[in-house]
Parts: C-alpha cells; sequence; structure tokens
C-alpha cells in the first residue's frame, strides 16, 4: 500500500519571505474577532449579544441550517461588537479577551475507548466539528453522513507555508490523540500523506491507526485534493472527509487538557515582512502585533493563509480560523509603462510560467511578486497552460467553462465531486486571460449543492 | 513615465460623463502603453506575469523574419517578371528589391490593421466590452498570406468580413470558431479568385506588364505541379519540376508565392521562437508536419502522376504548407484544446492539406481548406477526448458500486 506518488504536474512559485525555523513570542493584543465568512456555506445563528460575557469555549453562533455544528469563542471576554455588512450579513463577531483566559467546562472522553458516536458528540458539542471538511463542496462536514475515507495532509507545499514538520515538532501526544478520535469517525480509511522528500518528523512517522502514504514532487502535492485523487478518487455519491494535520493536534491538545485552547503556531511570511518566523497565536487573534515594526514601507497586502488561497485582510485585522499563516505581499496597484514594466519588456524581472519573459532564464530565483493581475480579464484564448500544472485526470478548462455555464450534468461528468477551489489555484495563477477560477469553481459548487446534494 | 500616464488620465472619458460610451477605446490605448494598477481581488493574490498582450506579442515577433524575407521576395520576383529572366541572380540589387517590396507589403499591413482594429474599437464600443488583443496577430497574418498584388480595397473588405462574420458575431476573441486570417484568405479565394489563383498574380506587377518572352510563366510550384492532373502539363517530368525548384530554393524560399509563405527558413525561426516561449503548441505543429509527410508518403506509394511522386520532403516546404503549420493550425482558439485531441487534430489537418492539394488542382492551396475545415473539426474531436475522460470516471464508479 505505502507506494510513493510522484506529481509531475504543478509549479513551485519560489518566493522570498520564507520563515525561519525560529519560533518566537509577542504579546497578543486583546482584540479577537469570529469570522462567519471564513466558514463558506455556514448561516450563522447568534447565541450571544453584544455586551455578554464568554467563556473559551463558549457557543458564539451556530449554524442555522445544521444546528448541532457549533462555533465556540476561542478566547474569554466580553462580545464588544457584532459586524453587519450588506443585507445585516454577519461578517465579524469581535471578541474583547479578558487578560486571564478561563476556560469553559468541557466532557471528557477517551479517546482511543471512544465509540464513533461519541466521538462525534463530543468534537459536536466542544465545537471542534468546524476544523472537519468533506468534499465534494468543501465545506463543514455534515455530521449525519458517513465519509467512505478522511484525509490528512503531513505537509502544505504551496508558496511560503509553514513547515509542518517544524510547527507540530514535539506534539505526537496531541497529534496522536487526535488522530484517535478522527479515525473513529469513518468506517473506512484514514489517510496520512507525507512528503516523501522531506525529512519526516516523528509526529508523523511515528503516527499510529492511519494508513501512511507518500508523496513527493511539486504543488500541488501538499493539497489534500491531489492526494484523494490519486490514492482514492471520490466517485458520485461518495463522501471523503479532510482535516488539517495542525488542527489534528489542535483536537489532541484540547481532548488531552481539556481545556479549549485554540493556540497554534503560525508562520509571519512574505517579501514584505523583514523578519519572516513563526510565532505562538490564538485562533482569532488580532494581526497587527506580528506586524509592527516588522513590515517594510510601502503599500502592502496582508494575506490570512498563502498567496495563492488566502484571505485578504486589513492591517489590524484577524487570523482567518483555518490558518496557518499569515503573508504580507506588496500592492501592485500603481500603472506601468508597458515598455519598461509592461507587456512589451524583456522581463528579466517578471515571473511568468510561460517563457515569454526571460525570467525563466532564472527559475531557481526567489522572486518578489506584487498582487497586480499583470493584464485585464479576457475570454479563454490559451490553452493547454492549465493542464502543465493540474495534476488530476480532469480537463480543468472545461470543467471551469461548465461551471461558468451551470451545466450541472457536465460538471459532474468531468469531475466535479473530486475538487475543491484550492485545487485550481494554480490554474489561475497561471492562466493568460485573468480568469479568476476559484470563485467559478466555488459557484459552481455551490451550484451542485443547491441542485444536487 | 509619469508625465505620460498623466497626459493619459487628461484624456480618460468620464463613466457618466458625455463620452462615457468611449471608454473601451480610451482603455484599448492606456493599456498598450500601461499595465493598468488592477490587482487581484478574488482567489491567487499573485497571478502570472503573462497576458494576452505578451502572447500576442510574441507571435507577431515571430512573424517579422517572414515579414522582411517576404518583402525581399516580392521585390525579388517584380524584377524577375519585369526583365523576363527566370534566371535573375537572387541576391543580386538587394537594396532595389527590398524597397520595391517595402512599397508593395507595408500598405497592405497598414490597411490589414487599420481596418481590423478599426472594425475591433468599433464592436467595442458597441458592447462596450474592452478590445481583446486577438487582432493584433490576425492583422500581421493576412498581409502574409495574399500575394502581394491584391488591390487594397479587397483586403479591406476581406478584412471587415473576417472580423466581423468570422469572429465579432461569435463574441469577439476567444469565441471564435474558425481562423480569422484564413476566413480572410478564403472570402478573398471564393470572392475575387481571379486576383487570388492563376499563373499572373505571385509576380508583383506582372499582369500589368505586357506579353512576356516565350516559356515565361508566372505560376508557383503549386501552380505547375497541379497541372499534372491534367492532360496539358507544363513541364514535362518530375524531373524538369526538381530543376525548375531545387529543393534549397524552396526552403530558402526563391519561389513565387504569397508574401511570407516562401521561406521555410524565416518560419522556421518564427517556429523556434513560438516553441521557446511555449505560445504555440508543439503537439500541433509537429503531428501536423508528421501528417503532411505522411500523405506526401501515401501518394508516393499510389504514384498515378508525377505530382503524387513529388517527395514528401518536397510537398511540405512548398506552397503554404510550413506557414500554416506554425501560425495558422496552432492558433489555440479554433484548434483542439485537450492535449490528446491536439495530436488527432495536427495529424488530420496535416494529412488533409496534402489530400486536397494533390486530389483537387482546383484548390492548389489545400493548407487553407484543410486547416478551415478541422477548425470546425476541432471540437468534435475535443469531444471524443472528453467522453472517454467521462467514461474512464464513470467506470470507476461502477468498480466500485460492483
Amino acid at each position: 500500500m505505502s507506494k510513493t506518488i510522484k506529481i509531475r504536474k504543478g509549479l513551485n512559485i519560489k518566493l522570498k519571505g520564507e520563515a525561519d525555523k525560529v519560533l518566537s513570542a509577542v504579546d497578543l493584543t486583546n482584540g479577537f474577532a469570529l469570522k462567519p465568512t471564513d466558514f463558506h456555506g455556514v448561516t450563522p445563528k447568534m447565541v450571544v449579544k453584544e455586551g455578554d460575557k464568554v467563556k473559551a469555549g463558549d457557543v458564539v453562533f451556530y449554524n442555522k441550517y445544521q444546528e448541532e455544528v457549533k462555533f465556540c469563542s476561542p478566547v474569554s471576554g466580553v462580545i464588544s461588537e457584532i459586524v453587519r455588512g450588506a443585507k445585516r450579513r454577519i461578517l465579524e463577531v469581535r471578541i474583547t479577551a479578558d487578560s486571564e483566559i478561563e476556560y469553559a467546562q468541557m466532557s471528557k472522553i477517551d479517546p482511543k475507548s471512544a465509540s464513533k458516536e461519541d466521538a462525534k458528540a463530543f468534537l459536536l458539542a466542544s465545537g471542534l466539528w468546524p476544523f472537519i471538511k468533506t468534499r465534494p463542496i468543501d465545506i463543514i462536514a455534515n455530521p449525519k453522513d458517513n465519509p467512505k475515507a478522511i484525509f490528512i495532509s503531513a505537509f502544505d507545499s504551496s508558496p511560503l507555508a509553514p513547515d509542518y514538520d517544524f510547527v507540530l515538532h514535539g506534539e505526537s501526544e496531541n497529534f496522536q490523540a487526535g488522530l484517535d478520535i478522527i479515525t473513529k469517525l469513518t468506517d473506512g480509511k484514514t489517510h496520512l500523506t507525507m512528503n516523501s522528500s522531506a525529512q519526516i518528523d516523528e509526529v508523523f512517522k511515528n503516527a499510529q491507526g492511519v494508513v501512511h502514504n507518500y508523496i513527493n514532487g511539486l504543488h500541488p502535492a501538499g493539497n489534500v485534493g491531489t492526494q484523494i485523487h490519486h490514492i482514492d478518487p471520490i466517485n458520485k455519491g461518495e463522501k471523503v472527509w479532510t482535516i488539517n494535520a495542525i488542527d489534528v493536534a489542535l483536537i489532541g491538545k484540547i481532548v488531552n487538557s481539556q481545556r479549549f485552547d485554540l493556540t497554534k503556531v503560525i508562520a509571519v511570511t512574505g517579501s514584505e515582512i523583514k523578519a519572516p518566523k513563526y510565532y505562538r497565536t490564538i485562533i482569532g487573534a488580532g494581526v497587527s502585533p506580528f506586524l509592527k515594526d516588522n513590515v517594510n514601507e510601502g503599500d502592502v497586502r496582508v494575506i490570512s493563509g498563502n498567496v495563492l488561497t488566502g484571505d485578504k485582510i486589513e492591517a489590524d485585522g484577524n487570523l482567518g480560523y483555518y490558518s496557518n499563516q499569515i503573508t504580507v505581499i506588496p500592492e501592485g496597484n500603481n500603472p506601468r509603462f508597458s515598455f519598461t514594466e509592461g507587456w512589451m519588456e524583456p522581463g528579466f524581472k517578471k515571473f511568468s510560467v510561460s517563457r515569454t519573459y526571460f525570467s525563466w532564464l532564472t527559475p531557481n530565483k526567489k522572486r518578489v511578486i506584487d498582487t497586480n493581475s499583470n493584464g485585464e480579464e479576457r475570454a479563454f484564448v490559451v490553452t493547454g497552460e492549465m493542464e502543465k500544472v493540474f495534476p488530476f485526470d480532469i480537463y480543468p478548462m472545461h470543467l471551469t467553462k461548465a461551471c461558468m455555464y451551470n451545466d450541472l450534468d457536465e460538471m459532474e461528468n468531468l469531475g466535479i465531486y473530486e475538487v475543491a477551489p484550492e485545487d485550481f489555484a494554480l490554474c489561475e495563477f497561471v492562466c493568460t486571460s485573468k480568469v479568476n477560477i476559484q470563485s467559478v469553481i466555488r459557484e459552481g459548487l455551490d451550484e451542485v449543492q443547491r441542485e444536487i446534494m | 513615465m509619469k508625465s505620460i500616464e498623466k497626459l493619459m488620465r487628461k484624456f480618460e472619458p468620464d463613466h457618466d460623463g458625455k463620452w462615457a460610451k468611449m471608454h473601451p477605446v480610451w482603455d484599448g490605448f492606456y493599456t498598450i502603453l500601461f499595465t493598468p494598477p488592477l490587482t487581484t481581488q478574488k482567489g491567487a493574490h499573485i497571478r502570472d506575469g503573462v497576458d494576452l498582450k505578451r502572447t500576442m506579442m510574441m507571435v507577431i515577433i515571430a512573424l517579422i523574419p517572414c515579414l522582411l524575407f517576404g518583402m525581399y521576395n516580392t521585390g525579388h520576383w517584380h524584377y524577375v517578371a519585369e526583365s523576363g529572366n527566370l534566371d535573375l541572380a537572387y541576391w543580386d540589387n538587394f537594396g532595389g528589391k527590398f524597397w520595391y517590396g517595402v512599397l508593395k507589403v507595408l500598405p497592405l499591413v497598414i490597411v490589414s490593421y487599420g481596418v481590423g482594429l478599426g472594425v475591433e474599437f468599433l464592436f467595442a464600443v458597441k458592447n462596450q466590452h474592452s478590445v481583446a488583443e486577438g487582432y493584433l496577430v490576425s492583422g500581421m497574418l493576412i498581409p502574409l498570406i495574399v500575394p502581394a498584388d491584391v488591390p487594397l480595397w479587397m483586403l479591406a473588405i476581406a478584412v471587415i468580413f473576417a472580423v466581423v462574420i468570422g469572429k465579432e458575431v461569435f463574441g469577439g476573441t476567444g469565441m471564435n470558431i474558425i481562423n480569422i486570417a484564413l476566413t480572410a484568405r478564403a472570402f478573398l479565394f471564393f470572392g475575387y479568385p481571379t486576383k487570388m489563383s492563376g499563373d499572373k498574380i505571385w509576380m508583383s506587377g506582372l499582369t500589368d506588364m505586357g506579353p512576356r518572352p516565350d516559356g515565361f510563366s508566372g505560376a508557383t510550384a503549386l501552380g505547375d505541379l497541379a497541372t499534372f492532373a491534367s492532360d496539358d502539363p507544363i513541364l514535362p517530368s518530375l524531373e524538369a519540376f526538381s530543376a525548375k525548384y531545387p529543393l534549397w530554393d524552396s526552403i530558402i524560399g526563391m519561389i513565387p508565392g504569397s508574401v511570407g509563405e516562401t521561406s521555410v527558413i524565416a518560419i522556421g525561426i518564427g517556429a523556434v521562437i513560438l516553441l521557446a516561449t511555449g505560445v504555440a503548441s508543439w503537439r500541433i505543429m509537429t503531428s501536423f508536419v508528421l501528417g503532411g509527410l505522411f500523405m506526401g508518403f501515401l501518394f508516393n506509394l499510389w504514384g498515378a502522376n508525377p505530382f503524387m511522386e513529388l517527395s514528401p520532403i518536397n510537398q511540405i516546404v512548398i506552397g503554404g504548407f510550413a506557414f500554416g503549420a506554425v501560425f495558422m493550425i496552432t492558433d489555440p482558439v479554433t484548434a483542439s484544446q485537450t492535449n490528446t485531441g491536439k495530436y488527432i487534430y495536427g495529424f488530420l489537418a496535416g494529412l488533409f492539406s496534402i489530400l486536397v492539394r494533390v486530389l483537387n488542382p482546383a484548390y492548389p492551396e489545400g493548407v487553407m481548406m484543410a486547416i478551415l475545415f478541422f477548425n470546425i473539426m476541432a471540437p468534435l474531436i475535443d469531444h471524443y477526448v472528453i467522453q472517454a475522460n467521462v467514461s474512464r470516471r464513470m467506470k470507476r464508479l461502477k468498480t466500485k458500486t460492483a
């Protein structure tokens, strides 16, 4: 079973600003936020009001259409503000943290002997369920489903991604406890997929109760979608659950300590960060302490997550629920003269996969790439470019087009059940016509959920 | 650069002002000079440096050798026709020949771009979309695939027909079914056959000259070959053909023909640029050439007339085959879009190019017909390739449930 999968189609975008393997500490601010927008497809139903006091682990809101899925406060404190957007949609629940965190009472569970029902009930009641996502659709898993397998990726191959071997080093006990609970959720196998070309940490090497798989090659080798496709692809009607390895350790820690403690290590990366490093933080924390005196001059974009799939946040915004890194890159909001730094330049500095700029002569150079889209949106013209970075037996452009014109049969035939928007991040990056493919796929998946699921 | 940008901004029409409708036109010019300050909002925060303008520019760069050689070649055959001496030394009077060619070809380029881009801008204003870059390449291709003597007004009509009927009715760049440049050529070919075929038009100025010396013919290599199928061939045998058009002359391009199609070397330089930059698909290009060679070889085996006996190498260096292989068949919009489909598409189109050329002497330029035909067939090829993928997925499901 343990054969190594080699990913040849893909792309490693080499960016400046990789985090040094140093763990440092900063004082967090007391402004925390829980963002319902992090949870795609969740309609929040508030349990608390502005001014209420909560403990860490108290329910803040639940999913209106799936009441058992609860979302809990990462810290204790006072609900200071519920930020609403258009049509009174809740964007953020702001919490002012106490100086000393007080934890809510939690039920006890023995991860080794728990039954499937116990494990489910525990994760739901303690507010840990949102970490578990489901494919197809790529949303929070439906507790009533019975997944055929669970997939965990033991590394992240995206640009500037945190090194899980470093982040989880020494967390073996927590990781194993987390795995023990997670493996209970399926009658099938739980797959842990590791990067065979890296030095694998003991945390993963010694993991029990899971199938060990090995993969190597170009990004998106670390994407769980790629791994599912090559190990046990999803067919129509099947469900596969996925969970991030760092979140597994987090669940394990909470099980072991019986405290709703969402402390984790994140990487602060990007070309505009003066000293990219790892920091300990709590989910939902404000990002400003990490950026203070640490960002280069100029207009920058702060991203919660990586450059391919992350969310744009303000410099005083908050870490997203699933993010394991913060990336800061320059904004590209200035016009460029085409002969000197536009489409007619020789382009020794401009990164492109296509070899139309001379930058292909220096493929190993680490680059600074800003947020300029480098062109206007057009209809698809160039073909074959996405296939080079898309290691699936799926036609990416045809699936994207099927999503654009909402042809459900065609989407189904072309493999919509196997993909998540993040799998198309590289396609979006290389697209000459600058189409926002991830959004298109997201809308396609939403349509599938509305009409078929 | 700041001052140019300021100047451009001064002319920017207000979005709800009197000239708001003209905004796409301003955008068109602005984006030629500047990469607009557009930043990513959704999805990936960084994007590849390439855009459609860059891609199209690479094709134009790749076409420059053909254009320059075409100008010289036009001049050369003009002087040949004038002197009536088919053996005029090729590299003599270099400046004079090139200058004649410039005066002949440049107006074609200017008319093609002027009229074509004019139509593009009109549609951009009418439909309020941005001006797409597709015509930048078509505008250069069209002058290179017509005889240098084609009247400018005909060219203008052909360009309008190609852009409107070939492209804009389908929704503009990226939506067309058949190659724009070949649409223009086909329009000229069927609309004004006297200006597009025969043995008078391939040497610039020949039609206006008096009777030429005996034995002088302005036909192309293909024109001569086509007569082998008739009862009255111009050349007695294939040996005579080889003597008149030595292989190396055809490769260098020292034969009469459309402006840019004659020199295999100039086209080869373009091919290297397109393949090195990854703009054109090597799958299509190589399989097209292989298809042509294969069909040439099959005809060799058949050998019903001297044309069929022509060696496959000779087949692909004369006429528009090489130009079609590099610049026409590889047009990504009209070609097959799947990698497997590209092999099939290229091979069959190459095969049909030689097939049409040899079996139907009424259309000596089989390449145009074959490519247009396979432009239409490409979605069908893709359909079956994709169906194979779909049934693979279905099969996986069945083995699972069984």
